[in-house]
């Protein structure tokens, strides 16, 4: 674990400007992903987790702006390089996938155009040859009678095949990083379990890194080996799966196993999370953005917050965290 | 693909049959006697009985209708009372005309509004993107015939650059040997460039005109089709793969935005072709337009019934074509079963 | 795209309306510039011939073709008659056309629009066919042929205006009726026992109304043009009669020959007529519906 990280978030902050104001969307967020590891990025509608993800990888909304932070991917800051670096970099070294494939790919541009088109770019594949590695690359994501799928278009295809060819595209160039946003949303649950075997394996088999964002810790607790959770903006708690769902230390973090099926034994005995996000446009935030809905809450949470550490590599960011076996009966969430 | 082309025709058909009652029913709608409008106003009574009969128009509607239809089937628009020629003769002379301008306008139109509206939209309020809307606004507050008197007494009166505008060609030169009817055309054929380079400079005032007017729903169009579509999820997905500028703006979001300007292409030609009527009496071209023009104000009125069933059917046929132009680039129209 | 949890602000709605309105006249003063203009060619229909310095109609041979000076603030054309006094009479018939194409249309195209959402079956067939008949036509060849059929007239011209544009208030309205139709009060209103009739009007009606009143705006620039356009290729207004757009037919002679001010100022009247409606327009549809803002 000595070898340096594939991605390395530090002290990632970024803001939009909007009607209503300034969103503080992300505030000193730092975590790190490890060569060939797959970390799950996990945390409400609203935590910043797929901004985090669109800051690194460069394509924030225009109205939004990186105000402090590095995000290291080898020995280049992603914030600070310029636009030619990061176009080379962008789809050669790091990929993402996103949500909702069909509309997420071209529409009217057959499948296998869409993924020559980054084989050309990044693979230094000469283009005769660049349909040829297309299909190819159609079938080691699964893709039956690639030949022939290869002219479809994706309206032709279903969720499922849509999202495998958006597999296929990011992984074309064989980067190191991936970064999957939500890639099951929306695909029905058979369909779900098999994406994500798909890109488990592909990514053994590459030696490629993974951040795998989701607000499904149920999912997150069965495919990563690593769970980041975020709040508002911040970064919580950051440990091994098992850790996680063992010994949750930040009471968000608990309340959120509490709220998840899996770990309940019917719906009855599902929680909700009391409490909503706060405002992030507020300019009286306070310095934990979960204070004012934790049912721990002390007088020392109005200091900026903490970063401590349990053990070698149990991240927590909370002033009153739960004491070691506190949180619930042991569950039984493989990692 | 036939197959789409195919059923697009049987939807044109619905619209000809509109077209063809309509022109029918503008000629009978005239207020008075249609037999004294069609022998003119020197006519005496006896003149117009002996018109009355001989167009038919002592016969019921529905007779009257078909062989009006007949007449259509055969060619046969009727004769002009003021030059005594065949109507359908004279549109068919003037149409090339006609055509080549208006082709030229919108060639240049689309050359100058797309970019245009491409550059827009990738810089979102910068000082490009407020001048383009200002060009779409004023250009489509100004009247066309006003936009052609203005470029006129700039080029032609001001500074001289321009030829008077009194035709197609200049009067020491003669028209190339007649293979298309677009001058452009035959004397490239007739291999001739003084006559084309004449030609050409007749044109470009005109065509001009006709460009500053159809220029603004097309770059209004463009941009914000271009916008919509820099902001989808495809494009971003063509980005975070890294995929160079020229890609992502152009073979990625452009090809997707130029759908629904194809689609306004369709209206713009609307515009276009009744601004035609208009700049050919500015530029006294020698057009269908200026044909019809001449013939109304003459109380002539089968050229005016010509003119306007010729012009609504090359209508129906333009948006035919962008129809299937449409489906050429957008597959998902092409292959729905 | 962005997952940012935002509180919804409170306050009333009038309040609403009054921020709304100043955020989209702030964010574009240009309405608000277009629509003094408005007040300003409204002013100028109505007070025109009482405050111009000259009779439009008067010609005095011995002043023809003068440019413009002190004495004759836009020249004169070319039997003497003062071009300023003549432009800004002219606004009253030109607003006056404009004002009753639009309502004609208006009152076809809207009731014929809203009758199709509402019933459908047949009557939307038949309005849908008409609708596509005329467009099957480019529009201002097919106000020709109708004001060559009429008669050359200023009431023709008018009807032709608003035979023209019948199909696209037909369609809005159309669309508009056809949501409602779905909505849930249309239902209530029928359950506790009003008439079809009385729902179209008094439901249906006063929603669709302010979406049309945009398009009004801007089909009102659009039937100025239009007139203009028939009248200088000889329709609709004769002469001596001060129109805009006969009054630039009859400059362009003079104009290729250099005496530009016959056909300017009408031309620029003109333009400046059309540029403030479709401002107007704008800013009437941004404040209505900012969704199909471009």
């Amino acid at each position: 674990m000595i070898s340096a990280p594939a991605l390395a978030v530090e002290g990632l902050s970024v803001e939009f400007r909007t009607r209503g104001g300034i969103v503080r969307a992300l505030d000193n967020v730092s975590f790190g992903v490890e060569k060939g590891e797959t970390i799950a990025l996990v945390g409400e509608s609203g935590s910043g987790k797929s901004v985090t993800a669109y800051a690194v990888m460069g394509i924030l909304d225009p109205a939004g702006r990186v105000t402090g932070g590095r995000a290291m991917l080898g020995g280049l800051d992603l914030l600070s390089a310029t636009a030619s670096q990061i176009a080379e970099v962008r789809g050669r070294d790091i990929a993402m996938i996103f949500q909702n494939p069909r509309t997420a790919l071209n529409p009217i541009r057959p499948v296998g155009r869409q993924i020559a088109d980054v084989l050309i770019r990044h693979g230094n594949v000469p283009r005769n040859k660049a349909q040829g590695e297309a299909v190819e690359m159609l079938r080691a994501v699964g893709i039956t009678d690639p030949v022939r799928r290869a002219k479809a278009y994706p309206f032709e295809m279903s969720g499922g095949m849509c999202q495998r060819v958006m597999i296929a595209i990011a992984l074309a160039a064989k980067p190191s990083l991936l970064i999957a946003d939500e890639p099951t949303t929306g695909l029905d649950v058979t369909t779900q379990a098999v994406i994500m075997d798909l890109v488990n394996d592909l990514a053994r088999q590459m030696g490629m890194a993974t951040i795998f964002i989701t607000h499904d810790l149920a999912l997150a607790g069965q495919r990563s080996a690593r769970i980041v959770v975020m709040h508002a903006g911040h970064v919580v708690e950051n440990a091994p799966t098992k850790e996680i769902f063992e010994h949750p230390r930040h009471p968000y973090t608990s309340e959120l196993i509490a709220a998840t099926p899996d770990s309940a034994a019917s719906l009855d005995e599902l929680a909700s999370i009391p409490g909503s996000l706060p405002d992030l446009r507020r300019a009286d935030l306070p310095p934990c953005r979960y204070s004012e809905r934790c049912p721990r809450k002390i007088d020392a949470c109005a200091q900026p917050l903490p970063h401590t550490t349990f053990g070698a590599d149990h991240v927590v960011a909370c002033w009153n965290p739960l004491p070691e076996k506190a949180a619930l009966a042991p569950t039984e969430s493989a990692a | 693909m036939p197959i789409m082309i195919l059923k697009r025709l049987a939807m044109a058909i619905p619209s000809l049959i509109g077209v063809v009652v309509v022109t029918f029913l503008l000629t009978r709608a005239l207020p008075g006697d249609p037999a004294a409008y069609f022998a003119g106003p020197a006519a005496t009574p006896q003149a117009i009985q002996e018109v009355r009969v001989k167009l038919g128009l002592d016969k019921p509607l529905i007779a009257q209708f078909g062989n009006y239809v007949i007449d259509l089937v055969h060619g046969n628009l009727g004769t002009s009372l003021t030059t005594g020629q065949p109507v359908a003769q004279e549109l068919r002379n003037r149409l090339p005309a006609s055509a080549e301008l208006t082709l030229l306008g919108l060639l240049v139109s689309i050359v100058i509004a797309v970019p245009l509206g491409i550059l827009a939209a990738t810089k979102p309020n910068s000082l490009l993107d407020h001048a383009c809307r200002i060009v779409s606004t004023a250009g489509v507050s100004l009247p066309v015939f006003f936009t052609g008197l203005i470029l006129v007494y700039v080029f032609y009166y001001l500074l001289g650059w321009a030829p008077a505008p009194l035709g197609r060609i200049d009067v020491f030169f003669t028209e190339p040997p007649r293979v298309t009817g677009f001058y452009l055309i035959d004397s490239l054929i007739a291999r001739d460039p003084e006559t084309f380079m004449a030609a050409l400079k007749q044109l470009i005032l005109p065509a001009l005109t006709l460009a500053i007017f159809s220029l603004a729903p097309i770059a209004r169009m463009t941009r914000a089709s271009m916008l919509a579509v820099l902001s989808s999820d495809f494009v971003r997905t063509a980005r975070a793969s890294g995929l160079s500028s020229f890609t992502v703006i152009i073979t990625y979001a452009f090809r997707n935005a130029m759908l629904p300007v194809i689609t306004t292409l369709g209206m713009v030609f609307s515009f276009l072709l009744g601004a035609n009527v208009l700049v050919e009496k500015v530029f006294a071209w020698p057009g269908i337009g200026s044909y019809a023009v001449e013939a109304l104000l003459a109380s002539d009125f089968a050229p005016v019934q010509g003119f306007v069933l010729t012009m609504a059917v090359m209508y129906v046929m333009l948006n035919l074509i962008i129809d299937v132009l449409y489906g050429v680039v957008d597959p998902r129209v092409r292959l729905e079963a | 795209m962005t997952d940012i949890a935002v509180a919804p602000p409170r306050e009333s709605a009038l309040t609403a309306l009054y921020k709304h309105s100043r955020y989209i006249i702030g964010e574009n003063p240009v309405t608000g510039f277009a629509f003094a203009l408005f007040v300003l060619i409204v002013l100028a229909a109505i007070l025109g011939p009482h405050i111009v310095p000259y009779d439009p109609l008067q010609s005095d041979t011995t002043q023809a073709l003068k440019p413009p000076s002190a004495h004759h603030w836009f020249g004169t054309d070319q039997i003497g008659r003062d071009v300023f006094s003549r432009v800004v009479v002219a606004t009253r018939l030109d607003f006056f056309i404009a004002v009753a194409s639009v309502v004609l249309v208006f009152l076809m195209g809207g009731l014929a629009g809203v009758a199709a959402g509402f019933f459908g079956g047949w009557t939307d067939r038949i309005v849908g066919r008409i609708a596509d008949t005329i467009m099957a036509f480019p529009l201002f060849v097919l106000a020709m042929g109708i004001v060559a059929a009429l008669g050359n007239t200023v009431q023709n011209i008018i009807i032709a205006t608003a035979i023209v544009n019948f199909p696209l208030y037909a369609r809005i309205a159309r669309s508009e009726a056809n949501i409602r139709r779905e909505a849930g009060f249309v239902e209530a209103a029928r359950l506790s026992g009003n008439s079809d009739w009385r729902i179209l009007a008094f439901q249906i009606l006063p929603n669709v109304f302010p979406i049309l009143v945009v398009q009004m705006s801007l089909t009102m620039g659009y039937a100025i043009l239009n007139a203009a356009g028939l009248s200088f290729i000889g329709l609709g207004v004769r002469p001596p009669t001060p129109e805009w757009g006969i009054m630039v037919a009859e400059g362009s002679a003079f104009m290729v020959a250099g005496e530009w001010w016959n056909a300017f100022f009408p031309g620029a009247a003109l333009m400046v007529a059309v540029f403030c409606f479709n401002l107007l327009g704008d800013g009437l549809r941004d404040m209505v519906d900012p969704r199909r803002r471009t």
